[in-house]
């Protein structure tokens, strides 16, 4: 049995959780096994909608002690339903969530964790599972042999795209005893509006070329057009012209979206570190020596000020005739 | 207060990246080695201050080669009071996190650090680990750690936000970016390193559940296609049509 932990963090399931389901499905497929997904704490609507996306069994634990995050309790309970379902692997997101329990999970099971996996390599005849992730903060790909009887693996976001390659089930409720939590939550403060960071599939991110943080209006204008979440590079977040949370890079946030568009960054190498698995990149500078320009698929050699609202307006332009 | 910080040794954020012939290790030949930014720049500030406020020892922790003491003695430098090392090549997250429980389970620290990833390996694997071997609560991606008597009010970045919680002592935590500010080592701490106490511990045997099968460079990029700054269709055109991604 593969198991997923279907993350839900404050009761909802967010698409780390259906990239996960589909991405255990397809490695149950190629084990000759089945995927269950399992579920944490109360969760708005019907769990077992989890089945239209590969889950053959959808579990939950619904004890409302599992309704926010305390690392301990989560692997206990992880452990338990896997030891419970016989699960050969454990499939976790590579979220905060996920990067704070996994570890955990894999210590309690004796099994050997790799994070942040990309995509399966290959299943051995000895029953070892070669998984592949990104290394170097993106400057390398590595392949891992995971050869412990129960595997434990956390899924890099937009990795894959969900699929609904099954049906809803019936959610079954699991009895499992919750141990008394030592983290309490006092307060969440949620940014609205945006996409987080490790989910967008469209990112526009600034840097030291914009001069002046008054002048992110039309950084934020193309976001808007894009439905793109912001970003932005090092010394911008350090000099506080942008929250922390926006930092990508090397030391920040390391991201893989759809399409990536850097206006006025240089493409310091600490920065293309964190960014450099997008699938597209453009990059809009004025200098034509910048070395982004040798990681970008489209660059537009000129001023960002005169550029930026010109792209904003053709792309206006094409979702209106779209 | 007792305070535990794990640093481990990375390759310089300017390093080149390669592997040795067979694919199977990285090859640090001719590369810098530094002390993983997170660790440096968050976790370690972080723990000094603590201590600088409250009284108590910051131990710095590093599982290596004898080769990592410059490493071990820069974290001194910075504010550490005594190091150890556990002498042994740290092969692999769950190897490291073994070493560190081992070591950190008779000395009950009150907060043990680590930065909240690697920037190699970018795991996030180790505390959470050592955590669950020492049966503590865990944090990770704190940015923001204070102590109100035997509890702590962490602020954790999650998903597009930040979730504050308490946790009482002891524990364990990892250093994002906000916990602290970066700190230059001056002369005098760099004098002071010099005799601060280092001490070498053997290994324990660990079982080695995950194997590295090779590294692989990306291929290289097909080559940048200009567009004209004047012709924004043109690059909206070509995001629709050729690279499919509007
Ligand atoms: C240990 C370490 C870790 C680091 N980690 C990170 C990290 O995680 N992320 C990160 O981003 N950086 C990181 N850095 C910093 C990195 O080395 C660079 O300094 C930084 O990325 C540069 O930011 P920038 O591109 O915004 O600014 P700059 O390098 O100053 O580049 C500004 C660019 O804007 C262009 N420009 C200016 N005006 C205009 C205009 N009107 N129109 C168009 N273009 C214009 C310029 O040509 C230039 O290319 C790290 C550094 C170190 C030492």
């Amino acid at each position: 049995m593969v198991l997923v932990y279907a993350e839900s963090p404050r009761g909802q399931f967010k698409k780390a959780a259906f990239e996960a389901v589909t991405f255990g499905k397809k490695l149950a497929d190629q084990l000759g096994q089945s995927c269950a997904a399992v579920v944490l704490g109360n969760v708005q609507g019907d769990p077992g909608e989890l089945g239209r996306y590969g889950a053959s069994r959808v579990l939950q634990v619904a004890n409302e002690q599992l309704n926010t995050l305390d690392s301990q309790a989560y692997a206990q309970v992880l452990a338990e339903v896997a030891r419970q379902v016989g699960a050969t692997v454990v499939i976790l997101s590579h979220t905060s969530t996920g990067k704070t329990v996994a570890g955990r999970v894999a210590v309690r099971l004796n099994a050997g964790l790799v994070s942040g996996v990309s995509s399966v390599a290959s299943v051995e005849s000895n029953g070892a599972l070669v998984v592949r992730k990104s290394v170097f903060s993106g400057k390398a790909t590595a392949e891992y042999a995971i050869v412990s009887p129960v595997k434990v693996l956390s899924l890099m976001g937009n990795a894959i795209r969900p699929e609904a390659i099954g049906q809803p089930v019936a959610a079954e409720v699991l009895p499992v005893a919750v141990p008394a939590l030592r983290v309490r939550v006092r307060e969440v403060r949620t940014v609205e509006g945006r996409v987080p960071l490790p989910e967008a599939e469209i990112v526009v991110s600034a840097g030291r070329g914009m001069k002046d943080p008054s002048n992110w209006g039309i950084v934020e204008e193309l976001a808007d057009v894009l439905g793109a979440t912001t970003a932005c590079s090092r010394p911008v977040a350090d000099s506080h012209w942008r929250p922390h949370h926006e930092h990508v890079g090397q030391t920040g946030i390391a991201i893989r979206p759809n399409l990536y568009i850097a206006i006025g960054i240089s493409g310091a190498i600490q920065h293309l570190a964190g960014v450099n698995n997008s699938k597209v990149i453009v990059v809009i500078n004025k200098d034509p020596e910048a070395p982004f320009f040798k990681a970008a698929d489209y660059g537009v050699v000129g001023d960002l000020f005169e550029v930026v609202p010109r792209l904003t307006q053709a792309i206006r332009k094409f979702k209106a005739a779209q | 207060m007792k305070f535990l910080v794990c640093i481990s040794q990375t390759p310089d954020t300017t390093a080149r990246v390669a592997f040795t012939p067979d694919g199977k290790a990285y090859d640090g030949t001719g590369v810098t080695f530094i002390m993983n930014p997170y660790d440096e720049w968050y976790a370690l500030v972080r723990a000094c201050e603590l201590r600088e406020a409250l009284g108590g020892t910051v131990v710095a922790l590093n599982v290596g080669p004898a080769a990592n003491e410059t490493t071990i003695r820069k974290a001194l430098a910075i504010g550490a009071d005594e190091a150890v090392r556990i002498d042994a090549e740290p092969t692999s997250s769950a190897f490291t996190a073994r070493q560190i429980a081992e070591y950190a389970r008779a000395e009950n620290f009150d907060i043990i650090f680590l930065g909240k990833e690697t920037i190699d390996y970018n795991g996030a694997e180790v505390g959470a680990m050592v955590a669950e071997y020492l049966e503590l609560p865990y944090i990770a991606f704190a940015s923001k750690l204070d102590l109100e008597g035997t509890t702590a009010v962490v602020e954790r970045d999650i998903e597009g936000g930040v979730e504050a919680v308490e946790v009482a002592l002891p524990f364990v935590v990892s250093a994002a970016k906000g916990m602290a500010e970066q700190r230059i080592p001056n002369m005098r701490g760099i004098m002071m390193a010099r005799t601060k106490p280092l001490k070498v511990v053997p290994a324990v045997p660990a079982d080695e559940p995950v194997q590295v099968v090779k590294f692989t460079l990306p291929p290289p990029k097909a080559g940048v296609k200009l567009v004209n700054p004047e012709d924004m269709d043109e690059l909206v055109r070509l995001l629709h049509e050729e690279a499919k991604v509007l």
